[in-house]
């Protein structure tokens, strides 16, 4: 069965980001006032293939923490759903 | 002696290594290819500078899994001697051989400049030639060199001893000035608990020959050949 997998990669709250404080400064410049706590992502989507839920939601779990995040700076998050929906 | 040389795709201080070893050192030193599943018969592995896999995803990430890593693994864990010098260190931190990571700098600038590090570590392999708080200049050539490490591992790492190099200014001083990246604590380089294994962001295989402005850096792979020399335990991973 086939899966897509969407992941959030986000830096940990307390590491610097300095290109989310780039993008606030810069939407702050173009006025939009009122705009706080910009932190930049990563999102990564996959399709895989597993037998149920379960199966894939393990598989997405361990790339997640041994490639696609680090995490020593980094937290992720996913969703799962079936491909072709 | 014999030296190696990691090449990754995407390395390109692989020859400014070999180089240093070969014709400045006149030591016997080899290319590895990523692609080997054994180091062979070595004293001492450097991952050098660049910036592999096109530093997709985050620097060091991907060549952090190409097959040579196994051995590199195994070879520091037998006690031989690891070097990872800019891309080389964040390959380590990513690898888990060196502890933290490289974030990247501060003021999202990619800095290529000379800057002075103080040696905080001076009983190590890398560094039993310099006197304990000896500055050197060398340049650094990167845009993710922004040292992190946790609260509670940065307090395992003073307590082990495992700071090895900081940005100061050419007085030995560690101020926010000297820091060209952001480091947390100016941290410029760290080892492994065990201190075989060293990554820095700064190049002092770039730093070994007059022409080249600075010779400082070789003071760490003179400290490697006099560790060696004598105790030539010449490892086969």
């Amino acid at each position: 069965m086939q899966w897509k997998a969407k992941v959030e990669v986000t830096l940990k709250k307390a590491v610097l980001d300095p290109q989310g404080a780039a993008v606030e400064k810069s939407l702050q410049a173009l006025g939009y006032d009122g705009v706080s706590q910009v932190r930049v992502g990563k999102y990564i989507e996959l399709n895989l293939e597993a037998d149920d839920r379960k199966e894939a939601a393990a598989r997405v779990e361990d790339m997640s923490r041994r490639l696609l995040s680090n995490p020593v700076i980094e937290d992720y998050s996913y969703v799962l759903q079936e491909a072709g929906l | 002696m014999k030296f190696g040389v990691i090449v990754f795709p995407g390395s390109n201080c692989d020859l400014d290594s070999y180089h240093l070893v070969r014709d400045v050192l006149k030591k016997e030193v080899e290319y590895i290819h990523y692609t080997e599943k054994r180091v062979g018969r070595r004293d001492v592995i450097i991952l050098p500078g660049g910036f592999t896999y096109g530093d997709y995803l985050r620097s060091g990430a991907i060549a952090r899994f190409s097959p040579v890593m196994n051995a590199v693994a195994e070879f520091a864990d037998k006690g031989g001697l690891v070097l990872g010098i800019c891309n080389g260190f964040q390959v380590l931190t990513e690898a888990g051989l060196l502890p933290g990571a490289l974030c990247r700098n501060h003021h999202l600038q990619f800095r290529c400049e000379q800057v002075f590090v103080r040696v905080d570590n001076n009983s190590l392999p890398f560094t039993l030639s310099a006197s304990l708080g000896k500055v050197l200049e060398m340049p650094v050539a990167h845009g993710d060199g922004s040292y992190y490490a946790p609260p509670e591992l940065l307090e395992e790492l003073k307590a082990n001893d495992q700071i090895v190099f900081r940005y100061t200014d050419q007085n030995g001083d560690v101020t926010p000035q000297a820091n060209p990246n952001g480091s947390l604590e100016n941290i410029a380089g760290v080892c492994n608990r065990a201190g075989n294994v060293v990554g820095l962001m700064p190049h002092p295989e770039r730093a070994g020959e007059k022409v080249l402005g600075s010779r400082h850096g070789l003071i760490i792979f003179k400290s490697i050949i006099s560790y060696l020399t004598g105790r030539e335990v010449v490892r086969n991973v």
